[in-house]
C-alpha cells in the first residue's frame, strides 16, 4: 500500500516535470484522506494518458471551504479551471450566471458528442438546468442506503424491511433481541431531501426550484414528511430509534459496535465500514412508505460535481473538456467507483464492473447504483434551492430540538418552512 | 481618554503589559522629558509611523469599510448581481429570535468564561505566589496548557466529553448526570465553557503571578502587622494593588471569550451546529463562509464591531475609574 502510494507520487512528480510544454489546468476539490489520494491518482492517470494538458489537483479542505475558496478566487480573477461543488452548494454556483461554462457546452464545443443517456437516471438531472442540460459534471456521487446488521436480524428472526411499515412491524423484535432497531447519520439528507425523492413528493415550488429563484417556497410542512418525523419521534420514545446528534460518526458508531440493527448511511460508507464493523453486514435500499401513492422512486444523488469555471482561455477549456471526457470513460469510472465506494455514474462503467464480477464479491457496492437506477418519479430528479446550506442548518437545529423534547414536530416544520422561505426570498434578491 | 489603546480584536497584537501600563502612567500633565526624541525632519516621525498605519489600514479599516458597505446589499457570492436593501440585513438579523438567542448565549458564555478563568487564574496565582519550594515546577505545569492551540484544545475537549467514550461524561454519570454533549443544549454549553475556561487559565495565571510579584514586600509586611486575617489582607491590600492587571485581563478575557473561542466551538460542534449553542462570531462564519450570505454576515459583523466598541468604552469609562495606577 505504502509502496503503491510512493510509486504514484513518483509517477506524479515525473509526469509533472516532463510536461513543460503542456497547457496547465488546475482542479480545486474538497476531499481529504484516501479520497484525496484517489483524486491525485486520477489526475496522474490523465496526465499519463496524453501530453497536451497537465492537470494539477489541489485540496482546499472541506466541501464548504472549497466552494468559499473558489468564490473568493473567482472574485479576484484567480479561479481554478475546475471547481468541485457539493450537492447543497449547487444552487449557489449554478444560479451565478456567468461563473461557470455548462459542462455540456464545453464538451460539445471541444468536438465531442455528449450523450445524456449514458449517465444513470438518478445522476442525470441533479446538476442540470431545467431543460436537462448538464451544467456540472457529476463526479463523486452517493445515495443514502440502509445497512443491515445480519447478526441482529438473525437473532431477532426477522427479514430486512423494504418499507417503513415493515420496519415498524419488526422493530419490537429487534429491541427484544437487545439491539437499537434503527440509527441514521444525517436527518437532512436521508430523511428530508431523500424522503421527498424516495416517496416522490414535491419538495419546493417552482419545480423544486429548478424553474426560477423568484418566489420559490419550501413545502416541508407536507403532512407526509411531518408524519415521518412524528413516527421517528415516537420510535425514539419507544426505543426503536436512537438519535445521537447531528454528527455523522456519533450515530454510525452504534452500528459499527454491533449495538444497532439498521443504519441509514451513505453508499460510499461500506469501504470504511468493512474495516470498523464488528459484525457481518449487508445493505439494501433506503426504505419508503408503502402507504404513499407512487413511492419507491430513485433517490437524489449526494456528493459533488465538477464545474468548469468561466474566464479561461480556449486551450485550457479544451483541456477541461478532455479531462471530463476522460473522467467519464468506463475504465476511469470503474477505477474511481472501486477505489472510493462512490457510485459509477455511467451505465457503461456499471456494466463493466458488473461483467468483472465486482458486485458478486462486494454486493453492497451495487446497492447505491441500483437505487439511483430505480425508475425516477416527477419529484425524484433533484432540487435547486438557494442558501441551501443554511436551510440545512435550520433543519438540523429544529430536528435536534424535536429529539430534545423542546418543540413539537409540527412546530419544528413550521419554523423550518418560515425561516427557509425567508432565506429563499433573500437568495432571490442576490441574483437581482 | 486621549490615549486609549485600540482594543479591537482585529487590530495587531496588543502591546505587552509593560508598555500597556506605561501608557497609562504618562499623563499629559506630567510630560516625560527624558523620553522625548528630537527629529531632524518634521516628516521623519510620519515615515516611522507609516508601516504601523499601513498595517492598521489594510487589515482593519479597509475590511471594516468593506463590511459596512456590503451590509447594505444582498449580493450574489460570485459578484454578478447585487441588490441594495438598505437596513433590511440589519432588521432581518435583529428580528430573528434565533439571532437574539445566540446573542443571549454569547453574553452568558462571555460572562461565565471571563469570570471563571479570571477567578481560577487568580486563585492559582495567589497559591503559587505563596509556595517557596518547587514553585518553578508548579508554575510550569500551570502555564504549559497555554501552548495548546484552540482547535487542539477543542479536540481534547471533544474527546473528554464524547457521548460514547468520554471519560468526563462517564465521571459525571457516576453522580447521575446523563451528559449528552452535542445533543443537549445545556450540556454542550457546559462542556464549551469548561474547555474555554481551562484553555485561558494559564494566561491569566502568568499575569496575576507577575502582578503579585510586583507588589513590594514592604507593603505586604506592613499589612501583615496591621491585620492577621489573610483573606482580609488579600481583599483590602493585595487586590487593589492588582487592579491594573485585573483590568487589563478583564478586557483581554472578554475578547477571548467573544472571538478566540471560535476554534474550540468549531471543533466541539463538529461542523454541525444543529441545536447546540454557538456564539455570535461563529454565526458570522456559518452565514458568511458556509452559507455564502455576504450581506447578512457583513451586517452581523458590523453589529459585533459595535458591541465590542461599546463594551470597550464601557470598560474604560466605568471600570477603569476604580483602578489606580501607582
Amino acid at each position: 500500500m505504502i509502496k503503491n502510494i510512493t510509486m504514484t507520487g513518483l509517477a506524479l512528480a515525473f509526469s509533472a516535470t516532463s510536461s513543460f510544454a503542456a497547457t496547465n489546468i488546475t482542479w480545486w476539490h474538497g476531499m481529504a484522506g484516501r479520497n484525496g489520494e484517489v483524486i491525485n491518482e486520477v489526475a496522474q492517470k490523465f496526465n499519463a494518458a496524453q501530453t497536451t494538458c497537465a492537470l494539477t489537483p489541489v485540496s482546499k479542505g472541506t466541501y464548504e471551504e472549497a466552494l468559499a475558496s473558489g468564490i473568493a478566487a473567482f472574485r479576484s480573477g484567480e479561479q481554478p479551471n475546475i471547481l468541485q461543488v457539493f450537492d447543497a452548494g449547487a444552487a449557489t454556483i449554478i444560479n451565478a450566471k456567468g461563473a461557470v461554462i455548462p459542462a455540456e457546452d464545453l464538451i460539445t464545443k471541444a468536438g465531442y458528442t455528449f450523450d445524456r443517456n449514458a449517465f444513470i437516471d438518478g445522476v442525470r438531472y441533479f446538476y442540470a438546468d431545467s431543460e436537462g442540460k448538464f451544467v456540472g459534471m457529476p463526479f463523486n456521487s452517493s445515495a443514502p442506503i440502509m445497512y443491515i446488521n445480519d447478526e441482529a436480524l438473525k437473532k431477532a428472526g426477522v427479514e430486512a424491511p423494504k418499507t417503513w411499515e415493515e420496519f415498524e412491524a419488526i422493530a419490537p423484535k429487534l429491541k427484544e433481541a437487545g439491539y437499537i432497531p434503527l440509527v441514521q447519520s444525517q436527518l437532512t439528507w436521508q430523511f428530508t431531501e431523500n424522503f421527498f425523492s424516495r416517496n416522490n413528493i414535491q419538495f419546493a415550488t417552482n419545480n423544486n426550484g429548478y424553474d426560477s429563484v423568484v418566489d420559490t417556497q419550501l413545502k416541508v410542512t407536507d403532512p407526509n414528511l411531518v408524519m415521518m418525523f412524528e413516527k421517528l419521534k415516537a420510535w425514539a420514545d419507544e426505543g426503536y430509534f436512537a438519535y445521537y446528534g447531528a454528527g455523522w460518526n456519533d450515530n454510525q458508531k452504534m452500528f459499527e459496535e454491533n449495538k444497532a440493527a439498521l443504519w441509514i448511511g451513505s453508499s460510499g460508507s461500506f469501504g470504511g465500514l468493512t474495516k470498523t464493523a464488528q459484525m457481518l453486514f449487508s445493505a439494501n435500499f433506503l426504505p419508503y412508505w408503502g402507504s404513499i401513492q407512487g413511492a419507491g422512486t430513485s433517490s437524489f444523488i449526494g456528493g459533488a460535481a465538477l464545474f468548469a469555471m468561466a474566464g479561461k482561455s480556449d486551450e485550457e477549456n479544451k483541456c477541461v473538456a478532455d479531462f471530463f471526457q476522460f473522467l467519464t470513460s468506463p475504465e476511469i469510472q470503474k477505477f474511481y467507483h472501486q477505489a472510493t465506494g462512490y457510485v459509477a455514474i455511467t451505465k457503461a462503467a456499471y456494466e463493466l464492473a458488473k461483467a468483472e464480477g465486482y458486485y458478486e464479491k462486494t454486493p453492497v457496492a451495487e446497492v447505491g447504483i441500483k437505487q439511483l437506477m430505480l425508475p425516477s418519479g416527477e419529484w425524484s430528479k433533484g432540487y435547486r434551492l438557494g442558501f441551501y446550506p443554511q436551510i440545512r442548518e435550520i433543519m438540523e437545529r429544529e430536528y435536534g430540538r424535536i429529539f430534545a423534547n423542546e418543540v413539537s414536530v409540527k412546530d419544528a416544520f413550521d419554523t423550518i418552512e418560515k425561516e427557509g422561505n425567508e432565506l429563499l426570498a433573500r437568495f432571490a434578491k442576490t441574483a437581482g | 481618554m486621549t490615549h486609549a489603546p485600540s482594543l479591537s480584536p482585529t487590530s495587531p497584537a496588543l502591546p505587552t503589559a509593560g508598555g500597556f501600563f506605561r501608557r497609562f502612567r504618562s499623563t499629559p500633565s506630567e510630560p516625560d522629558f527624558a523620553k522625548r526624541v528630537q527629529f531632524s525632519s518634521p516628516y521623519l516621525p510620519y515615515l516611522f509611523l507609516a508601516p504601523q498605519m499601513a498595517i492598521i489600514f489594510i487589515f482593519f479599516y479597509w475590511p471594516s469599510v468593506q463590511a459596512i458597505q456590503s451590509s447594505f446589499y444582498l449580493e450574489d457570492p460570485f459578484g454578478f448581481g447585487s441588490t441594495f436593501v438598505g437596513m433590511s440585513n440589519y432588521t432581518d438579523v435583529l428580528k430573528s429570535t434565533e439571532y437574539l438567542g445566540i446573542a443571549r448565549f454569547t453574553a452568558v458564555f462571555t460572562a461565565l468564561v471571563t469570570f471563571f478563568s479570571l477567578a481560577i487564574g487568580l486563585l492559582l496565582a495567589v497559591k503559587a505566589d505563596g509556595i517557596i519550594r518547587g514553585n518553578a515546577t508548579y508554575k510550569t505545569l500551570l502555564i504549559w496548557v497555554y501552548a495548546i492551540a484552540p482547535p487542539v484544545a477543542g479536540l481534547m475537549g471533544m474527546m473528554m466529553f464524547d457521548q460514547h467514550i468520554g471519560p468526563l461524561v462517564k465521571f459525571v454519570g457516576l453522580f447521575g448526570w446523563d451528559m449528552k454533549v452535542g445533543l443537549n443544549y445545556t450540556d454542550t454549553a457546559a462542556a464549551m465553557i469548561i474547555v474555554s475556561v481551562w484553555k485561558q487559565i494559564p494566561y491569566n495565571f502568568i499575569f496575576f503571578l507577575s502582578g503579585l510579584q510586583g507588589i513590594p514586600v514592604s507593603v505586604r509586611e506592613a499589612a501583615l502587622m496591621d491585620c492577621r486575617s489573610g483573606f482580609r489582607r488579600f481583599w483590602t491590600v493585595i487586590l487593589p494593588l492588582l487592579a491594573p492587571t485585573a483590568f487589563f485581563l478583564l478586557i483581554i478575557n472578554t475578547t477571548y471569550a467573544l472571538f478566540d473561542t471560535f476554534g474550540i466551538i468549531d471543533v466541539m460542534v463538529k461542523d454541525k451546529a444543529a441545536n447546540n449553542p454557538i456564539t455570535l462570531v461563529y454565526k458570522v462564519y456559518m452565514d458568511g463562509f458556509r452559507g455564502n450570505d455576504l450581506g447578512g454576515s457583513s451586517a452581523q459583523s458590523v453589529i459585533l464591531m459595535i458591541i465590542v466598541f461599546v463594551l470597550t468604552i464601557f470598560q474604560f469609562r466605568f471600570i477603569e475609574r476604580r483602578v489606580h495606577y501607582t
